[in-house]
């Protein structure tokens, strides 16, 4: 996994809650048998007027121009600003490799649902959670001027918006650490093995059935 | 001390070692694999060079792309990513010695209407599955939840899980439910009483007379949608229920193994003083027959009551998803429920394609038709076991006598990733658990309901309330 250490980047407003994971991606391309390439579908039904399938040449579709990733203003951000409870619905972790790979690091939100939360720090992508009003905030400084930056710092576990008061956000310290230096989590649950095999010596004694 | 919950105590049994940072590793006693968010964890332990740690732990089945009309081989899927999709599953479990109950076995079906049927899923277990409906599994007394698919090359690799321990809710229902009101009728009144954030963050147990009441299958409904009030888990208690519910299955233990099984599942009981986080109480009496009406679980209304008033909603950021909902829908604040015109019916999905659903939605087709302005029922059993046991009982010829159509098990309307869709536009009675912006097609538009209700309004051609059916 890629570290993340500090991000700075443009930000891109989604003013919408409870954006689910099929918005996110929709279920047509959760046939692929891969992680990568599914950027070109990340929202794929509001970002285009046509209906999307897998394998095809998404440049060449007819886009909505309404729909704020399309907007010239936004193109190359690589911080999702939305709202609450984002992430809801199925527990594909096709929608953080569809946000990673279309270029997304950071999504900022007021809540996440807890499974796309969870997805999102196995594949180095970090969901920050800010309190209503501070997102709000953050809306209006978007919105009011294009080219808008915000500099995510993780050690620090800070937001740093190109203008106003950085904003502190809490992150788990074992998610914080993997983030950081990039570990890969089976490796390190391997390291414990041996207390792994004693566990399961205890389970079977007291319930020899889950082992058969 | 305070007692413990049902959760703290499954928790407890399967933690296997608490790190500094409060994150913890518990062990997984049962993973359920489907193919579509499996395929990158196995190429993962490919890639590592890692084999899977008990491969007997695993049971692997194949259900969301599968075409129900019947076929003999992957070769005969004529979607290529999804016949691609089968085949890797195959290929997979096969490679890495996990049991798979694939194509043509009569096993074969809903990851969570199989796992159960086969008594893969046990009281006190902790069961996972890339697939947030995981919850269903909960009605047994386990700890059982979704997961991503690097979880999934997790568990495979090492048995365990890293989590984190989440807060107790109890959900509790208290009395007699009214006619025709069913276990789907109850959990859409609680989520739409909690919200469909309501639980995050929470493991909830349901509990009360009116769930104690139910069969395990309407407490498998019940937990399946645990995920749609924001819940990872759900769970319900054991009791007499659920140790006939599990005795005799294949997986089960047998024996001196059993008796020594059922000492220990009575057990799985939350403690009288056990704390909850949260309670939530219902009384049974107010649950009515419900009908969602907009684009998220939530936006739930009794059959008869009218559609929702935005501008009654004080909080903005709901007051503009019911906008946006109204427009997608299609519909107008106002209008009583029982004027939705219905196009298609849907009646299957791991919330509602069991036998007690099908023979609900088989006693209200029975010696009835649909309507002509119907233009599809679908009525697809949740596994191959079901499908078996309802063409014994006959159900079958009822819905094909009604102008249904009787298909092969698997997810098939409720997420549309196989042939079976809805048209933009269209309207559907769903039996399924999410009624998202193009769950069930591009456009498409789903109202969820009991299979009662939705065979209800496959005969009216628009919702009626299944305690006067005979008068609409
Ligand atoms: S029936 Fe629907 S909700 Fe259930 S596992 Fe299949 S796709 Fe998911």
């Amino acid at each position: 996994m890629e570290k993340f250490i500090r991000q700075e980047g443009l930000v891109a407003p989604l003013d919408r809650a409870n954006v689910d994971t099929d918005q996110i991606i929709p279920k047509q391309f959760l046939k692929s048998i891969k992680r990568t390439g599914f950027g070109p579908n990340l929202f794929d039904e509001w970002r285009y007027l046509d209906e999307g399938f897998p394998g095809q040449d998404s440049s060449q579709r007819p886009k909505n121009e309404d729909f704020v990733l399309n907007q010239s203003r936004y193109q190359g951000a690589s911080i999702l600003l939305t709202r609450r409870n984002f992430g809801c619905g199925s527990s594909r972790e096709h929608a953080p490799w569809a946000l990673m790979d279309f270029g997304f690091k950071a999504i900022i939100a007021p809540s996440f649902a807890d499974i796309f939360y969870n997805n999102c720090f196995k594949n180095g992508l970090l969901p920050i959670v800010l309190s209503e009003d501070n997102v709000e905030a953050l809306f209006r400084a978007v919105e009011g001027k294009e080219g808008f930056r915000i500099t995510v710092d993780l050690e620090q576990q800070q937001v740093i918006p190109e203008s106003g008061e950085p904003l502190s956000f809490e992150i788990d310290e074992f998610r914080k650490h993997c983030l950081l230096n990039g570990l890969d989590e089976i490796g390190l649950t391997l390291n414990e093995a041996d207390t792994i095999r004693a566990y399961e010596a205890r389970r079977a004694e007291r319930e020899p059935w889950i082992f058969q | 001390m305070a007692g413990k919950t049902l959760y703290d105590k499954l928790w407890d049994a399967h933690l296997v070692t608490e790190r500094e940072d409060g994150s913890a590793l518990i062990y997984i006693d049962r993973q359920i694999i489907h193919e579509v968010t499996s395929p990158q964890a196995f190429e993962g332990l490919r890639l590592a060079g890692r084999k899977p740690w008990r491969t007997g732990a695993s049971v692997a089945t194949i259900d969301h792309n599968v075409p129900t009309t019947p076929f003999k081989s992957a070769a005969e899927i004529v979607d290529d990513t999804s016949r691609i999709q089968v085949q890797t599953l195959q290929d997979n479990t096969k490679e890495f010695g996990i049991t798979e109950f694939g194509i043509g076995d009569v096993r074969q079906g809903i990851v969570h209407v199989m796992a159960p049927e086969q008594g893969a899923v046990l009281p006190g277990m902790t069961v996972v599955c890339g697939d947030s409906h995981t919850s269903t599994n909960g009605a047994l007394a386990c700890l059982a939840h979704g997961i991503g698919t690097s979880e999934v090359e997790h568990v495979l690799a090492t048995q365990t899980l890293v989590a984190k321990k989440m807060k107790n809710m109890r959900v509790a229902v208290e009395g007699d439910l009214g006619p025709g009101v069913t276990a789907k009728d109850v959990v859409l009144h609680i989520i739409g009483v909690i919200g469909t954030a309501g639980g995050t963050g929470y493991a909830i147990e349901f509990a009360g007379s009116a769930i104690r009441g139910l069969s395990l299958e309407g407490r498998m409904t019940i937990c399946n949608m645990a995920i749609e009030a924001g819940a990872r888990a759900g769970m319900v208690a054991v009791d007499q229920t659920t140790i006939d519910y599990v005795e005799g299955r294949p997986f089960a233990p047998k024996g001196e193994d059993w008796d020594k099984a059922v000492d220990y599942w009575r057990t799985l009981v939350s403690d009288a003083d056990a704390e909850f986080d949260a309670e939530v109480n219902i009384d049974a009496a107010d649950i009515r027959p419900q009908v969602s009406w907009g684009t998220s679980p939530e936006m739930v209304v009794p059959v008869d009551g009218m559609l929702p008033d935005p501008q009654a909603e004080s909080d903005e950021v709901k007051r503009s998803g019911m906008q946006r909902a109204y427009e997608y829908m299609g519909l107008k604040p106002g209008v009583p429920v029982t004027d939705i015109q219905v196009d298609r019916v849907f009646i299957g999905s791991c919330t509602n394609s069991r036998i007690e659903d099908l023979r609900a939605a088989a006693e209200v087709a029975k010696g009835r038709k649909k309507a002509d302005s119907v233009k599809q029922v679908l009525v697809v059993p949740g596994s191959g076991l079901v499908k078996q046991q309802a063409e014994k009982e006959g159900l079958d010829k009822v819905f094909i006598e009604a102008g249904f159509e009787w298909r092969e098990p698997g997810c098939s309307m409720c997420l549309a990733m196989n042939p079976d869709r809805l048209e933009a536009g269209e309207h559907c009675a769903s039996t399924s658990n999410r009624n998202f912006e193009g769950r069930q097609g591009n456009g498409g538009r789903t109202h969820l309901v009991s299979p009662a209700m939705a065979a209800a309004a496959a005969v009216a051609g628009h919702f009626v309330d299944i305690r006067e059916l005979d008068r609409a």
